[in-house]
């Protein structure tokens, strides 16, 4: 694998409530809340089967979620999970 | 009874609580709330037949407690993610290193910053990484942040942007300004590891530290706390073979002993912590004046012996900086108005 | 303290000391008929003392000291006393409470059930409830609502009502004279005077209520009712909680609960009239 491998806490340390179209998660370990909006949720419920590189995670994200395979997704799904690493979310290594 | 009186009582024998009449609590949990030990009270307590509202109020405290415990936590984990790819050892102190290892000084305690220890050379490495994962200075001043660095034992406060948290970055545990001169490097060097990578203080480094917090933050502030912190570590610690020893020599290299062995004697009148006596030494007269000092609390929760307070202060004061730097310290801030 | 007075409001009960006796006799009067707490164990003490000795003759100032304190809380004249007993118990609340989650918010009931209202200073849901209170609703109270995260409930605290202002001379048309208390010129929020509440509010305010609507009113626009969608109710209800963060997981529990099971709208009103007229509509409309 090239390039930084994400991981996320496992699923069983968040609360998870869908509302129109946003999704309410409650990280246990931080105790904050965050309002999620797509493709947040879709990146952590990828990221549930294991830790992933960029190229992984959008094998994942095609297998889950019918994703285009056209060029160029990459940096925007990199982009995204710096958000979910600022956030706490998400971390490297 | 004083109400800090009483507080030190329950928090030693739980079980007279029960003899406690319902007109004494208010005063007694407004007396443990100033002093921060409301959550080790509650959890000390848990579990006996209190009056109803006494019940509500200390699960409450216990709740507050495990957020407390919680954020702690978190900070750590995220302040490990932002400098583990310095590959430096990084130590967690005072509280966050209590629940870090789950050590009975960190049950229902009460946490605020998040201290760490890093050797002096790896400063200007840890300021830019926490810089760079979101922390910024409290305060954009450039004497404060002269005084921080030449005569502190810590880098100006930190506060993280999105958090709101502040995190304290030690290279030692007294500032270089103060008479005694702690050995930082052994107390980097001896530190020990924790399950995620971080580390925290040997046990008697621990107890040295929680000394020089004892005596040298403010005028005996928090000292209730403090010493809770010391008798708590004692007990979990003192039964190992030759601990007292190892304690000991660990005072003697901080440059610590008298302060110790003045810690100890106070813990064992105060909470009846068993210390081992020829290191705690002989009681002495003033002893006793330390003792009013920490029971100053009344049930409003406030410290009613202005003139014992005052003394203090001006101890304190003297403890940490030498005189000319005192006056110089005091004519800058004058000064700035 | 020299002066003294422990009471309960709703579910909470406090106890204010203070070092002059003008503060304790204005409190006294203001919350007759209400009880003190459990077993007179108070779950926050209010001190209301000079900040330093001398201050408690000589331009008598009160600082506003407790259990929880802000440290730059600017100190109040001596005569506004009544006013500093009222932020050191909402200080006490905003700080510490941890047994039910904090809103910011007015509350009213009826039926059992509970109008919620909350929004930024001044958008009029304490004269609102307040009027309300008069006119067949019980006011469960003006400035916080409690819900508790183990049942769902909303628990009343029907503190005295703290009108500001404009809205004295208002209330002042519904309400008997002997249920305010003095008047405090010059404030730091300008004039002020409290009202008690009627006393059914005063005698139910241990029995909670279900949350029914959720309103954010808007005073001083054409009237208007605009829906709101559940994740903005949610977000701005965080913001209207001083504790929703220290509650953790109860806290967002109890709060995603009460979005799910409860409308919610926007309102804006011309004057406080046109709002009574619209609350009773959209009340009306709750079951249809």
């Amino acid at each position: 694998m090239t390039g930084p491998v994400y991981r996320a806490d496992s699923p069983a340390l968040r609360l998870t409530i869908e509302l129109e179209g946003l999704t309410l998660v409650y990280h246990r370990p931080s105790g904050t809340t965050h309002v999620l909006g797509p493709p947040a949720p879709e990146l952590l419920a990828a990221l549930a089967e294991g830790p992933a590189d960029i190229a992984e995670m959008v094998r994942r994200l095609q297998r889950l979620h019918d994703l285009d395979g056209g060029g160029g997704i990459e940096p925007v799904i990199a982009a995204r999970l710096e958000e979910l690493e600022a956030a706490g979310l998400v971390h490297r290594g | 009874m004083k109400e800090a009186a009483l507080l030190v009582r329950l928090l030693a024998d739980p079980a007279e609580a029960r003899a406690v009449p319902p007109a004494a609590w208010t005063g007694l949990l407004a007396a443990a709330r100033a002093e921060q030990l409301i959550g080790t009270l509650a959890c000390r307590l848990d579990g006996l037949d209190l009056p109803d509202p006494v019940l509500a109020l200390l699960r409450d405290a216990r709740a507050g407690a495990a957020q407390a415990r919680m954020s702690a936590l978190w900070e750590a984990e995220m302040a490990r993610r932002a400098l583990e790819g310095l590959r430096i050892p990084v130590i967690l102190l005072k509280g966050t290193a209590f629940v870090a290892a789950g050590l009975s000084a960190g049950i229902g305690r009460s946490i605020g910053d998040l201290d760490i220890l890093v050797n002096r050379a790896d400063l200007p490495a840890v300021e830019a990484a926490l810089i760079a994962a979101g922390w910024e200075w409290v305060k954009e001043d450039a004497y404060d942040d002269l005084y921080y660095r030449q005569w502190m034992h810590e880098l100006p406060p930190l506060i993280h942007r999105t958090r709101d948290r502040m995190i304290d970055v030690h290279h030692t545990i007294l500032p270089p300004t103060a008479r005694p001169t702690p050995d930082a490097a052994a107390l980097v060097a001896d530190s020990v590891t924790l399950e995620n990578g971080l580390r925290m203080l040997c046990p008697e480094d621990m107890i040295v530290h929680a000394v020089a917090h004892l005596f040298a933050d403010g005028d005996l502030a928090g000292g209730l706390r403090n010493l809770w912190d010391i008798d708590r570590l004692l007990r979990d610690f003192s039964a190992e073979d030759g601990f007292w020893e190892r304690l000991e020599a660990r005072g003697r290299l901080h440059q610590l002993g008298k302060p110790l062995a003045r810690a100890l004697r106070l813990a064992e009148r105060l909470y009846g912590t068993r210390v081992d006596p020829d290191l705690a030494g002989p009681a002495r007269v003033s002893d006793a004046l330390y003792v009013r000092r920490l029971l100053v609390r009344d049930g409003w929760g406030r410290q009613r012996r202005p003139v014992t307070r005052f003394a203090f202060y001006i101890r304190s004061h003297w403890l940490r900086m030498s005189p000319l730097m005192l006056a110089r310290h005091l004519w800058i801030k004058a000064r700035k108005g | 303290m020299r002066y003294r007075l422990s009471l309960k409001v709703g579910p909470i009960g406090f106890r204010i000391g203070s070092a002059w006796p003008g503060p304790i006799a204005a409190l006294r009067g203001l919350y007759a008929g209400y009880p003190g707490p459990d077993d007179g164990i108070a779950d926050f003490t209010v001190r209301l003392e000079p900040e330093r000795p001398w201050r408690r003759w000589l331009r008598p100032s009160v600082a506003i000291h407790g259990d929880h304190m802000l440290p730059d809380a600017a100190p109040l004249a001596l005569a506004h006393g009544l006013l500093a007993a009222e932020m050191g118990m909402n200080l006490q609340m905003a700080l510490g409470l941890r047994r039910y989650l904090l809103l910011h918010a007015s509350a009213v009931e009826r039926d059992g059930r509970a109008l919620v209202m909350t929004g930024e200073s001044g958008a009029g849901k304490s004269t609102l409830a307040a009027l309300l209170g008069e006119r067949g609703w019980r006011l469960m109270g003006d400035e916080f609502a409690l819900l508790d995260p183990a049942s769902g409930a909303l628990h009343p605290f029907p503190r005295a009502v703290s009108l500001k202002n404009s809205a004295i001379a208002l209330m002042a048309a519904d309400v008997p004279e002997d249920r305010f208390g003095p008047v405090l010129e010059d404030t730091p929020k300008g004039r002020i005077r409290h009202l008690r509440p009627r006393a059914d509010a005063i005698a139910r305010m241990a029995d909670p209520a279900t949350p029914a609507l959720i309103l954010f009113p808007r005073y001083g626009h054409a009237r208007a009712i605009r829906p709101i969608g559940p994740a903005e109710v949610f977000v701005r209800l965080t913001q209207a909680s001083t504790n929703y963060v220290s509650l953790g997981e109860a806290g967002f529990r109890a709060l995603t609960g009460l979005v799910a099971a409860t409308p919610a709208c926007a309102i804006d009103y011309p004057d406080t009239e046109a709002a009574v007229s619209l609350v009773e509509t959209l009340w009306a409309n709750l079951d249809s």
